[in-house]
């Protein structure tokens, strides 16, 4: 009776179960590794690394199959390039703009409108892309087909543009103020201020916000897989319809798949290339973010 | 020198202009998309477009499997992430001593927070639907969205439960109450609405999701509704990217429809988060 | 208006929102003098010297308004067409915290002057010599001139400050209490310095150490809840001030 063993058991449970669920975070990381490794061990027994990197067909489920990820690899490079090159500037100047040269009310009012538009569903974005952004591109250039890189890439660029700026505007925002102080007292004006002191102050926190913005775009799937094109092509040209990694992943998945055939395991070797580049990106992000907290 | 300050300054606004001008038309731009999809699909939706099963014509196609299955995936998932994300902010929060082990937890949180959701669905192909014996069924579904969302709902947890003030915590521990009571009776109730802005952000973001159920083997043609956990299942998302993929044109019409539809959940789900958070901040009663 | 006035302030009256910091503020600060500004928390003395080279106006719910003539070109430095930049081209600014950029210390103190246009290695290298002396600085950093600022101490981060906004060679110098944010060695360092600086420029020097006042000003002006109270030259005003209020303050019945 009032000792602390009476009441202690059922809080141990209970510390328990919490520890669980936090540990399950390294289970589930652990857990995607270990799937695609293991999915995907096969595979590689069968075809091997060199044809893997250096074949520039994909075409795993002809009867003279081919299995070189370079199509795939270049079409998500492909479309993450359009995107960021439309994005990153964009986002800099929209962060830039937001941060130095609007007032905090009008920030306060525009901030939650950005957030809205980066819930949007990115199959949304893949509407887009097919039936609003592929006819446009088509009046300026008319041999456009239906399916292409570009349509995808652009739209992808939207669709990126809100965590690039919202990210870029936060780096911006915890640059002290007495920096802007500092260089306006010198006579500077709101641009030489942005341009000469704070945007290379802010500098490793936006360089994090575009590299997460790159890896968003290699993951990106719906709006390729709508928009971009069906068939594997190893291609450098934007006008034309080739499938990225992720792409080809959903296609395979709308397919039947038998566990354990080829055509199953290549999901998952796919999708470990996927994680891998993923994995470098993220890293290099954490890398730049974590030198903000020493240039203060 | 006069002359090059009155170019300075022209400049400066010219950049000025050119940021304000960036920002209108990103924004214009989207709008137009958004406003294009509703001109497109607003019309179709009406009590039948609700009330149908998906069909070959396009006509006489509807959005009932789809919406049935969201919900119940959404409550499975609600459930889920309530449970597992809460319970890991707490241990984060509440018990964890800082060392390495906390570290590595707080880096995969962040690493899983910027993962492609497609390698969710890997993950749960080959867990839950082979291992596990679970086949494509909403109860995978609802497990699957929940890992995915896990870290959106663990950092909200967790701001929530770090904004309380710390002297009303020791104060509960003065008067006697353990840890875990402290937790039940005070700390839980009243970072509620922190929660609850994560979990509602949470399924917001589980709502739209395609390529991770498209991965475990949702299918596209579902004529009929789910009966238990275990069934097979559509959800709206994946019932727009079927449409969207035929090529007649009247099914793309059904795609807007569906399209606005799942905006309007979303952007409805995002704007309750928003003002359950500015309500909060109005309203600090300690 | 007395001669040898380098900045005449008249009828200043100074609106935060609806309430008055500064009322019916008149003064004369003569040229190549140091100037203080002394008074209690509130007094409203920051505010003034903040009035000078307009960095009022980055807060949009504050207005001046009243005169702020500057010699001897015989303009309103308050007056709605007045242009900042060409203010903030003649008055310069040191803040209470050293904010240096993080950037180099050569380009720290070459920044005014980068701003300004100038290119010329050798010119720059030249006029960032002369502030660094003027401020006391060159000989402890001569030779680490491309070292990053954020890696000297409190004090010479404050003298860095001081060389930037000696470099572009301003009329006017105006310092938020430079000092109460180092420790005495540093303090002493820069008043020191005073000294020299005000044979090139015009000093306004804001601080709450009376002491400081005393020793390194040659008129001082206290203020109390926005007005000015007594003003003259410190010598005088400290041995035998005119005003009860500046007696007690001196005296240090309140503070």
């Amino acid at each position: 009776m009032g000792t602390r063993q009476s009441r202690g058991w059922v809080e141990k449970i209970f510390e328990t179960w919490f520890a669980a669920c936090a540990y399950l975070s390294i289970a589930v990381t652990a857990g995607i590794v270990l799937t695609l490794v293991w999915e995907s061990w096969p595979f590689f027994q069968q075809v091997g690394l060199v044809e893997f990197l250096f074949e520039k067909e994909w075409t795993p489920l002809f009867s003279d199959a081919k299995f070189g990820i370079q199509p795939l690899l270049l079409g998500t490079l492909m479309t993450t390039l359009i995107a960021c090159a439309v994005a990153v500037p964009l986002g800099i100047l929209i962060a830039a703009t937001l941060s130095e040269f609007m007032s905090s009310r009008m920030r306060q009012v525009i901030k939650p409108v950005i957030e809205l538009l980066a819930g949007i569903p990115s199959v949304i974005f893949g509407y887009f892309a097919l039936i609003v952004v592929t006819p446009f591109l088509q009046k300026w250039i008319p041999s456009l087909p239906g399916f292409s890189l570009l349509a995808a890439g652009l739209t992808m660029s939207f669709m990126i543009l809100p965590l690039i700026v919202s990210l870029s505007e936060d780096a911006l925002q915890a640059v002290p103020s007495s920096l802007r102080e500092a260089s306006q007292a010198l006579g500077g004006t709101v641009w030489e201020t942005t341009w000469k002191v704070i945007l290379p102050s802010a500098s490793s926190g936006i360089i994090s916000a575009c590299i997460l913005g790159v890896s968003r775009a290699i993951g990106e799937t719906m709006v390729v897989a709508i928009a971009a094109g069906q068939q594997p092509h190893w291609t450098l040209d934007p006008t034309e319809p080739a499938a990225t990694m992720t792409a080809f992943m959903v296609q395979v998945a709308l397919g039947d798949l038998p566990h354990g055939s080829l055509g199953y395991q290549t999901v998952f070797v796919v999708g470990l290339t996927l994680l891998l580049m993923t994995l470098a990106f993220n890293f290099l992000a954490l890398q730049f973010r974590s030198r903000i907290r020493k240039s203060f | 020198m006069e002359t090059s300050t009155s170019r300075r300054k022209l400049f400066n606004q010219l950049m000025k202009i050119l940021g304000l001008l960036g920002l209108g038309l990103s924004l214009v731009i989207l709008l137009t998309l958004i406003f294009d999809l509703i001109i497109r699909g607003g019309s179709r939706i009406d009590f039948n477009f609700l009330t149908s099963f998906p069909s070959r014509r396009p006509s006489e196609a509807g959005l009932l499997s789809a919406w049935v299955g969201t919900l119940f995936v959404m409550l499975i998932t609600a459930v889920m992430t309530i449970l597992v994300g809460v319970s890991a902010a707490i241990y984060l929060e509440e018990y964890a001593k800082p060392g390495p082990m906390s570290r590595l937890i707080e880096l995969n949180i962040l690493n899983l927070s910027a993962m492609p959701s497609i390698l969710y669905g890997l993950l749960a192909l080959g867990i839950f639907v082979h291992q596990f014996r679970l086949g494509a069924s909403l109860l995978t579904a609802g497990l699957t969205l929940s890992l995915l969302v896990l870290p959106i709902v663990i950092v909200s947890s967790r701001e929530a439960l770090r904004a309380l003030p710390p002297n009303l915590k020791e104060a509960s521990f003065a008067l006697g109450a353990t840890r875990f009571q402290t937790l039940i009776y005070y700390q839980l109730p009243s970072s509620l609405s922190g929660i609850m802005t994560g979990v509602i952000l949470a399924l917001s973001r589980a709502i739209g999701e395609t390529a991770p159920l498209i991965t475990i083997g949702a299918l596209t043609y579902i004529a009929f509704l789910p009966k238990s956990i275990m069934d097979p299942f559509t959800v709206l998302p994946i019932q727009l990217f079927n449409w969207l993929s035929r090529p007649q044109p009247a099914f793309h019409v059904n795609a807007a429809a569906a399209g606005v539809i799942l905006l309007l959940l979303t952007l409805s789900l995002n704007l309750l988060a928003i003002y359950i958070r500015i309500r909060v901040r109005k309203s600090v009663k300690w | 208006m007395v001669e040898n006035s380098k900045l005449s302030v008249q009828n200043l009256h100074f609106f935060y929102k609806s309430q008055q910091v500064l009322k019916n503020i008149f003064l004369d600060v003569t040229e190549k003098k140091v100037t203080a500004l002394m008074g209690p928390s509130g007094c409203g003395k920051t505010t003034l010297l903040r009035c000078v080279n307009l960095m009022h106006e980055l807060i949009p719910e504050a207005s001046a308004h009243g005169k702020i003539l500057l010699q001897p070109q015989n303009v309103n430095l308050l007056s709605d067409d007045m242009d900042p930049l060409w203010v903030r081209q003649r008055v310069g600014m040191v803040f209470q915290k050293p904010n240096p950029f993080p950037k180099s210390l050569f380009e720290n103190v070459a920044y005014g002057l980068r701003l300004r246009g100038l290119k010329n290695k050798s010119e720059l290298s030249g006029r960032v010599e002369v502030a660094l002396k003027q401020a006391g600085l060159w000989v402890e950093v001569s030779d680490r001139m491309t070292h990053s600022a954020l890696s000297l101490s409190g004090g010479q981060q404050q003298r860095l400050c001081i060389a930037r906004a000696l470099a572009v060679e301003p009329e006017v110098l105006l310092l938020d209490e430079p000092t109460s944010a180092l420790d005495p060695i540093s303090t002493a360092h820069i008043e020191e310095q005073l000294s020299e600086i005000k044979k090139q420029v015009t000093v306004m020097l804001v601080t709450h150490n009376l002491h400081q006042a005393a020793r390194c000003s040659d008129e001082t002006v206290f203020m109390l809840a926005g007005e000015i109270i007594e003003k003259g030259k410190s010598q005088k005003l400290f041995t035998n001030p005119q005003d009860k209020r500046t007696e007690s303050y001196i005296t240090g019945r309140f503070g």
